[in-house]
Parts: C-alpha cells; structure tokens; sequence
C-alpha cells in the first residue's frame, strides 16, 4: 500500500480516527470540568481553552492545501472540510461559553460589548462569517455554488484566521507571546500559498510560451 | 467600615490550615487529582500570630486559600496565572531587607524580621478587585504603611511613595522577559499611602505570605486595581515627584497612576462595570473605589477620575 495515494476503504477507516482526535480536546476540557481541575477561575478556563482550539483547528485545516502541496500526499484534502467544521465546532463552543457562562445572557452587556469592544467586535465577526462556510460545506451546497464561487467565498476561512489571531491579541494584557504564536503560523500558511499560486502561474506561462 | 455581627475570629482560627488541606487531599485523592499535594509544597505554612481588626471585618465570604495561592498575576514568575505557584519556590525570602529611602529625615534598611515586629499585625478582610475584572476576599494579615512611614520621618517635600519589587531573573524567572520593565515599580500619592486602609502585608489566612502572593512583604490597597500593589518589596522611596509606574510605561492610556477601582471608567479594551468573583457564577455589580467609598473617595475630592484614571 502507498500512502500517499490511499484508497477509498482506507479513508473510510482514517476518518473516524481523525474525528474522535479532534474531539479529544473536548473530552479533555470536560474531564477536567468533571475533576474539578479548571482553577480557581473555570469560566475564564473553558472561554480561553475553546477559543485556543478554534484558532488551532483553522490553522489545521488551512495548512491542509501547503501541507498537500509540500508533500504531495493528496487525501489529505479529503480531511480538510472535517477540520474545518471542527473549528466551527470549536467556535461554537467558544461563543456559547461567552453568551450562557460569561455573560449568562445579559444581552445589553452583550450588546455593548459587540459595539464597544474592539476584539469582541472582531470576534463576533469571525464567528459570523464561519456560518455560511459551515452552511456550504456539503458536496451539494459545493455543486450548488459552483467550484469557482465556491473556493472564492471559502477563501474567507484566511481573513476569520486573521481575525482570530486579532481577537486573541486584542485581549491579551500585556503578554502577546501566544497570538503572535498562531501569527506567525498563520502568516507561512499564507506566505506558502502565495508561492504556490506563482509558481503555478509562472509554469503556466512558461508552457504558453513554447 | 464597621460591621456588626461579625464574630471576631482571625479565619486562622476557623479551620486550621492542615485540616483544611487534609479534607481538599481526601477529595482530590478521590477525585484522582494530585493538585493538593502540589498546592502544600508550595506553601511555607509558617504560622504569623494577629489579631482581627474588627473595624475591617466584611461580611463577603471568603475565597479559599486554594484559590488565592493558585491564581496570580505574577509577573514576575510567569503570566499565566498558575505559573507564578508553580515558579514560587525560587524566591528566597531570607535574608531579605527593605530600604526606605528619599525625602525622609532618617532612610533606613528594615530586616524583615524587624518590620514584622514594628507594629502589631492586624488581620485585615479586603476585597481585592483586579483590572481584569475578577475578584477575591482575602483575610490579610499586616499593618498600616503609616506605621513603617512615620518611622521615617517623611520631609514636607514627600508628596508621592514609590514603591520597588525585587529584580533578580535567577529567582524572578519571568524577568528574564521583557514583558514589563524591570524592576515593578508602584506608587501612591503620600496622604494614600498614609490611608489607614493602605496595609503593609506579611501574611493571609493567619501565615506568612506564600512567595506567589508577594512574600515576604507587600501593600494590599483595597480601594485600587490589584496591580497597584506592589509585590515582594526591597525598597520604598519617598519622592516630590509622580513617579512613572511599570504599567504606566507598559500602557499609558490604559493605566494611570491613580488606578482607583471604578465602574464607571472602562478599561479602554473592556468594560469595569461589572466583575466575577471567584467562586460565583453570575457577575456582580464593581462598586467605586471597590467599596470602600466611604473611607476613601474623600482623597479625591474635586479631581477628575475619568482623567485621573
């Protein structure tokens, strides 16, 4: 069997494998829930750490395409929407934890916060526009749209990165070491991207020539 | 702020130290948990004998030791909150001497074991709010800084009190980061730090102050943000100048010098309104000047707190 080009069955087996590891962080959160062992401040815990792997899962599923690229390893693709409606996921629980824990439905601080507060504001607005690439996620939404628009709206999973990474900056005291951390990531991914996309148009060219 | 009420037991008396640890062991044990032991290691446990200042008695409950010695801002050690009991057992705490310096008639170097027997030690119930919008109830144990000052004699022109924290990286790992400017530096206008309410601190919940909270001395200053009091102090000067404050640099339009605790002057990223206190699901309401109004707001009478932040 070569791995880089695994077949039909052996994804059908790899994909759960993959499912039940991004739930792992989940499973750890509620085990330290279940244990007592969030701290002295949970709410502040559970907020953080969902907010942690929202960012990570976007950077996961967006090193998908470098990483497909980089080692030719093409199934890899095939993973990709999981990871990215696993950040949704994450995302979810992230924005569930602000509304009932931190503000327990206090819709005018909630309100205020959305207009007053530069990195909630940046938030939110990530997590908004993680909604309609949740909602075309699916073969037939993908068939719907058409290839093109589709990857064109998509393209947006890089400006909610962006914004992740602002939110997390954003909020920080004083110690920017971790958002610079996921930054920095963020700014390979793009930078890989872009070389890709010359390369590949500089090879178009070439060939147009002969 | 006089309760009545309130029995008079320093919280040292109420559930011995080892008692207490041993109940949160079995539960943790339990539980399959290990933090317990972790918590005790980190702990000195050296008893400090005080008598509760009845005038500084709260009804507010209590936030548990396990809490106030395992969540900290510490820079110093690290900037997540568990670090700082985690890096804890770096700081040496003896020999450890306090100079009080500048505009006074007699600058002098404390011993510690001498500043813990310069005036009784009280234990003191405060609130303490932090700029990040979480708060504690903590039981103190020292005395007022009016005590150690007068020892001083602070000249006419002392009109401000820096207050200088412990550089050292080998101890301090967290300064080898120049996330802040080396030393912590605080201060308070002279008639604050003479405030009866602004406390010397050497202890909490009747023992020596764990290394995380600020060992072996520090000032607790209820009515401001956390951050104003200052943590591990070696040296104390008395200026005729506003001294520019670590946070101050750090972040001028974010904090001033004055850092009164107030619900109606928002952080400039998020809002002061309301905080959680530890242990509590649903925020509360911040009160101004974190409740102690009534002793303190005096002190600014006619200034402009939304500028004078």
């Amino acid at each position: 069997m070569n791995w880089k080009t695994l077949g039909d069955t052996h994804l059908r087996r790899l994909k759960p494998l993959v499912f039940l590891a991004a739930l792992l962080p989940l499973g750890l959160l509620l085990t330290a829930a279940w244990q007592e062992q969030l701290g002295a401040n949970p709410i502040e815990k559970i907020t953080h750490n969902t907010g942690y792997w929202t960012l990570t899962f976007l950077l996961i599923s967006l090193g998908v395409t470098p990483l497909r690229q980089l080692s030719g390893v093409n199934w890899l693709i095939r993973l990709r929407r999981m990871l990215g409606l696993f950040a949704f996921f994450y995302a979810c629980l992230h924005f569930l934890t602000y509304l009932v824990l931190d503000q327990f439905f206090d819709w005018s601080a909630i309100a205020k916060d959305i207009l007053k507060r530069p990195y909630i504001t940046v938030g939110f607005a990530a997590f908004l526009l993680l909604i309609p690439l949740a909602v075309t996620s699916t073969n037939a939404m993908q068939r719907r749209l058409g290839g093109k628009n589709w990857k064109r709206l998509h393209r947006l999973a890089y400006l909610i990165a962006g914004a992740g990474v602002a939110h997390f900056a954003w909020l920080v005291k004083k110690d920017l070491s971790r958002p610079l951390l996921f930054g920095a990531v963020l700014a390979v991914l793009l930078g890989l991207r872009w070389f890709y996309r010359f390369r590949a148009s500089r090879l178009r060219r070439s060939y147009s020539s002969v | 702020m006089k309760l009545s009420g309130i029995p008079a037991t320093p919280a040292s008396e109420i559930t011995p130290r080892e008692l207490f640890y041993q109940r949160r062991h079995f539960m943790q044990l339990a539980l399959g948990g290990s933090t317990a032991l972790l918590a005790s290691a980190a702990f000195g446990g050296e008893k400090l004998a005080s008598s509760l200042s009845e005038a500084y008695g709260l009804t507010d409950k209590l936030t548990p030791l396990e809490d106030v010695s395992q969540y900290n801002n510490f820079y110093e050690f690290d900037t997540s909150k568990e670090g700082p009991a985690k890096m804890a057992g770096r700081l040496k705490t003896r020999p450890w001497t306090v100079s009080v310096e500048g505009e006074v008639r007699k600058p002098k170097q404390f011993a510690i074991e001498d500043l813990l027997k310069l005036a009784p030690m009280q234990e003191r119930i405060y609130r303490l709010r932090c700029v990040e919008a979480w708060s504690m109830v903590i039981p103190w144990l020292g005395y007022p800084l009016a005590e150690l000052l007068k020892q001083v004699e602070p000249t006419s022109d002392a009109r401000y009190v820096e207050f200088v924290s412990l550089h050292d990286p080998e101890q301090l790992p967290g300064q080898r980061r120049a996330v802040l400017e080396w030393p912590y530096r605080e201060g308070l206008r002279i008639d604050e730090a003479m405030h009866p309410l602004a406390l010397l601190t050497f202890g909490l919940y009747g023992e020596v102050l764990p290394n995380q909270n600020g060992a072996p001395v520090r000032m607790v200053v209820p009515w401001k943000y956390g951050f104003k009091s200052a943590k591990s102090i070696v040296k104390i000067r008395l200026l005729k100048q506003q001294p520019t404050t670590s946070w101050m640099q750090a972040g001028p339009n974010e904090y001033g010098f004055y850092a009164n605790v107030n619900p109606e002057v928002d952080h400039p990223r998020w809002s002061q309104a309301k905080e959680r206190r530890l242990g509590e699901f649903l925020k509360r309401p911040t009160l101004p000047f974190n409740g102690y109004a009534e002793q303190v707001a005096g002190l600014y009478a006619g200034m402009d707190l939304t500028k004078n932040f």
